[in-house]
């Protein structure tokens, strides 16, 4: 654990009874979980249990039915985000991958990262036409930018290929550059190592544990690898049927007899 | 897929053949004629065997490049006799030389086209022009936003208007105070891509929670207002006559003739047309470019990465019209003659059917696709008839096969070198 | 009032003419979230083959009643053809490609079909001889209806609840609904999805073929550009009913249809058409899902 973590117990997301329902089915139900600055905290459970739905909520794609959502700001003020609209979401510092990789598929790998930099450009479309020196500088800083982004995560050989021809675990480890690419102080990984074997899972362990300790985000992730989830994470919440069934520390958790009933079945 | 005999192929395509041979008999065998109520039916027989070798041959064909382009799926590096040539030509276009001397030549070639030609091509050249800016602005709408618009002519059709009816309205006020109503031109020019911006973003502004086969329909649906709504309001518009005697492009109060005038309408066309092509190419190279090409590929994602989709799409929609109105306004210029009949649904689809078979996305393939679908007609008479079919066709064929289009965008390629690291 | 009951009776003819073509529409969609462009053109070439054959049938001296039997029946079958052949060639090898896709494939069918009958048959509007019954009981309110659109009235009625039976009731009813769910939950619990969207289109096709011959019979005349402008119109309805929903799409053809009588009646004949867009852009901003369709949810 790095030492900064251990000095700043603030949190940093506070979700207090949050539900959404579809129609008549509630896909989650009265969730609380709050995630400490610097922290890596996991959501688990079930298949269907609304993991991604709260992922959802928390985003902005969707708007909860009851309850609400509020981070820590970069100026250190608590705000209120349900209901926000995603990319203003994104401008208060969170940024996410998805379950089902989205990315720019027709765009290049750098390509894909520039668009995360988006909002730390300025220039409108007329100076896009001109293109004046102060443009010329601001295009070429988010190009070395991106570059650099992409070559922590070791996807640098890639630059100039095609997002949708990169191998699957890439494509990953895309998708998390690009969310870095936003500046988030809070990252929400969406099965980060869904579909990867255990060489990629392995290096990506090292991925989110070299994020939280150089970059100083916090992350909050969605995962089913549990070798993963128990080595990395700090605190982690389960999910089963909407409801929030256990909370704790890893070593907590895998002797709670509520997940073992969820997981394994009565 | 290896094992299937060459037999069963064609015994397959047989199979195919009668099937179209019965399939189109009715319209193609049988031609109905009514004369006093009663209805008489000719039969063409000759028509019979023609379908059926057609169908046999276009099914072989067909079955080959559908499996042909499943493997290029897979392969996507796979070579033929085409893409050899390409990459020789993309070889030789990427010395600097090379480039910049074809550049040369075919712009000199562009300069000297009115002279060297008569009127009747500088004409059709002049159309050509037009509907190159057409098709750039739409690919900004549909190549690089992914917003399908069908109701595209009606921005065209919005900058012609304001030519017209500047023309309708002020001309006589103009020639009154003895100044030339020429001017008049290149006051609309600037004012017709403005209120065609404001038209593009008017529309925009209802529509943009709507997904895009919906978005699709409903600019249909406004282009065919704004087409109805110019024909039935004579008392201002001219209805379904129109506005004509419009005045050509006012140049130092010389009188040209109608073979200068065209020349200098060429002339005005191709500085247009560089224009867009300039600004087309600095806005797809830029945020806002990027920006519009994520929106395209993932919206979702996109909002993910802080972009305002609103915005978005009201720059989209804003920057397509703006150069509908400008192309409107050369138009105008060409014809000295405007009326509702010009800006139809089918108008809208032509230009669509530029950007889509060029290259969506593509600047030299919209480029290409509107030369390609405005000079061939031209220069294919015999063809003319078959025209949109073959558009049809061909479009089908493009969506399925080559979905990039003919000339398919380039992308951007960055190199890194190890000392810009140390910063 | 008179009037006001005259416009009303001829906007339920119109209603139940689009209504014919907005089923098939509102089934291809509801199934393959295509806007099926070309749903237009097969209804038109349904009426030119009922043409043809019915001309060819009459001049060999057929009676009335097996000329319309005939070239109904003959109708159905090739713009089922039609649609079957069609969904294979320009559509099936799109599907899972972008939506966008598809859609222009179907704008390019559209395009092709209705130059393929100018330039095979005629550019000129045809005369349509009606084959059908007149019935003698209704000639004192022909001010109000006639025998067309009586029929019209009620083989749109028939339809409808023959389409409602077999969505609900039989196995491939059943198919249907489970593809217009999840296509690829359909396929792994083994619906043979390809076999059921031909279906949809050979049935959504027929639909076409009879509203063809029927509306052309009501109208006296036909030519290769009657499909666009009635597709699209019929595309409204379903829109407005809800799309996917078969109620929908019947409630949807009379809304428009009682709109466009009544507007053209009270208001103004030159803007016929552009009522249907009106409305169109109306219920896309207030209630994008129509008046009987249910809200979709995009997976993310």
């Amino acid at each position: 654990m790095s030492t900064q973590q251990l000095q700043s117990k603030q949190s940093i997301l506070e979700i207090e009874n949050l539900s959404m329902a579809f129609g008549g089915l509630r896909a989650i139900d009265g969730v609380s979980m709050h995630i400490d600055e610097g922290e890596i905290a996991a959501l688990i459970g079930p298949n269907g249990a609304g993991k991604t739905t709260i992922f959802n909520c928390i985003t902005g794609v969707y708007k909860p039915t009851e309850g609400t959502v509020s981070i820590r700001n970069k100026n250190g003020q608590i705000e209120h985000i349900h209901g926000l609209k995603p990319d203003i979401i994104n401008h208060k510092g969170l940024a996410r991958t998805f379950q089902n990789i989205r990315l720019f598929n027709n765009m290049t790998v750098l390509e894909n990262v520039m668009i995360g930099r988006h909002n730390s450009l300025k220039a409108g479309i007329f100076k896009a036409i001109v293109r004046d020196s102060s443009t010329k500088e601001e295009e070429q800083r988010v190009i070395e930018e991106s570059y650099l982004i992409l070559k922590k995560l070791k996807l640098d050989m890639y630059i100039n290929e095609t997002a949708g021809n990169l191998p699957y675990g890439e494509q990953r480890r895309l998708e998390i550059a690009r969310a870095l690419a936003t500046d988030p102080f809070l990252l929400l990984l969406d099965e980060p190592v869904a579909g990867m074997n255990a060489q990629e899972t392995k290096e990506l362990e090292e991925t989110i544990n070299i994020i939280r300790d150089q970059e100083h985000i916090t992350i909050l992730l969605i995962e089913h690898d549990m070798s993963l989830v128990m080595n990395v994470s700090e605190r982690i919440y389960v999910l089963d049927y909407g409801r929030l069934i256990a909370e704790g520390t890893p070593h907590e958790i895998k002797r709670n007899p509520d997940v073992i009933k969820a997981y394994l079945g009565e | 897929m290896k094992s299937r005999s060459l037999l069963a192929d064609i015994g397959k395509s047989f199979l195919i053949a009668i099937w179209f041979m019965v399939l189109l008999f009715p319209l193609m065998v049988m031609k109905v004629n009514v004369s006093k109520g009663v209805a008489q039916v000719q039969f063409r027989w000759n028509m019979l065997p023609l379908v059926g070798i057609a169908a046999f041959v276009l099914s072989l064909l067909w079955r080959f490049a559908l499996e042909w382009n499943e493997k290029r799926g897979n392969d996507s590096r796979a070579g033929g006799p085409l893409a050899k040539l390409k990459a020789l030509t993309s070889q030789y276009l990427g010395i600097a030389v090379v480039r910049k001397g074809a550049l040369f030549i075919l712009l000199a070639f562009a300069l000297a086209y009115p002279f060297l030609f008569g009127m009747y091509h500088t004409n059709v050249m002049i159309t050509a022009f037009i509907y190159i800016i057409l098709a750039l602005g739409l690919n900004i709408v549909v190549g690089l936003g992914g917003l399908l618009n069908l109701g595209y002519a009606a921005f065209f059709g919005v900058g012609a208007y304001t030519y017209g009816l500047l023309w309708k309205y002020v001309g006589h006020s103009f020639i009154a105070a003895g100044i030339d109503p020429g001017w008049l031109f290149w006051i609309s020019l600037p004012l017709a891509g403005i209120i065609a911006t404001l038209f593009g973003i008017l529309l925009s502004l209802p529509v943009l929670r709507l997904r895009g086969d919906y978005l699709a329909i409903i600019t249909l649906a406004f282009g065919e207002i704004f087409r109805m709504v110019m024909q039935n309001s004579g008392d201002i518009t001219g209805g379904a006559t129109g506005i004509s005697l419009i005045p050509r492009p006012w140049l130092f109060n010389i009188k040209l003739t109608p073979q200068k005038a065209a020349t200098y309408i060429y002339f005005i066309a191709i500085v247009l047309v560089l224009i867009t092509i300039f600004v087309v190419r600095r806005i797809e190279d830029s945020k806002v470019g990027r920006a519009l090409e994520a929106m395209r590929e993932d919206e979702i994602a996109c909002q993910a990465m802080g972009i305002n989709l609103v915005r978005n799409k009201l720059i989209t929609f804003a920057l397509g019209a703006f150069w509908a109105g400008i192309a409107g306004v050369v138009m105008a210029a060409q014809t000295t003659y405007i009326n509702p009949d010009s800006f139809t649904l089918w108008e809208s689809i032509i230009i669509l059917m530029a950007v889509v078979i060029g290259g969506t996305g593509s600047i030299p393939g919209a480029i290409g696709g509107a030369i390609l679908l405005k000079l061939l007609p031209e220069y294919f008479r015999a063809l003319a008839q078959y025209r949109m079919l073959i558009y049809g066709i061909a479009m089908i064929l493009v969506i399925i096969f080559k979905p990039d289009g003919l000339i398919p965008r380039k992308r951007k390629q960055y190199t890194f070198k190890e000392k810009e690291l140390a910063k | 009032m008179e009037y006001f009951l005259k416009l009303f009776l001829s906007g339920t003819a119109k209603g139940s003419i689009y209504a014919l073509i907005a089923l098939g529409y509102t089934m291809v969609y509801g199934i393959i979230q295509l806007i099926n462009f070309a749903h237009g053109e097969i209804y038109m070439i349904g009426g030119f083959t009922a043409l043809i054959l019915g001309g060819f049938f009459f001049s060999n001296s057929m009676p009335v009643w097996l000329v319309l039997l005939f070239s109904v029946l003959l109708s159905i079958i090739y713009a089922s053809a039609f649609g079957y052949t069609i969904e294979k060639i320009a559509y099936r090898p799109l599907r899972g490609k972008p939506r966008l896709s598809a859609l222009i494939s179907a704008i390019g069918v559209s395009i092709v079909l209705q130059n393929f009958v100018l330039l095979a048959q005629t550019e000129k509007f045809m005369p349509f001889p009606s084959y059908l019954p007149e019935f003698s009981w209704l000639q004192p309110y022909k001010e109000y209806i006639n025998s067309t659109q009586l029929i019209i009235l009620g083989v749109t009625a028939i339809i409808m609840v023959f389409l409602t039976l077999l969505i609900k009731f039989t196995r491939i009813g059943k198919a249907m609904r489970a593809t217009a769910q999840d296509m690829h939950m359909a396929q792994l619990v083994g619906v043979d999805v390809n076999q059921v969207i031909s279906v949809t289109f050979i049935i959504g096709s027929s639909l076409a073929a009879i509203g063809g011959v029927l509306i052309c019979s009501y109208m006296g005349q036909i030519n290769y550009y009657i499909g666009f402008v009635a597709g699209i119109k019929a595309f409204v309805a379903a829109v407005l009913g809800g799309i996917g929903s078969i109620p929908g799409a019947v409630l949807g053809s009379f809304i428009l249809g009682w709109t466009e009588s009544l507007g053209t009646g009270y208001i103004s004949s030159d803007y016929e058409d552009a009522f249907a867009f009106v409305i169109l852009i109306v219920i896309l901003l207030i209630k994008p899902d129509g008046i009987l369709g249910r809200t979709q949810r995009q997976k993310v």
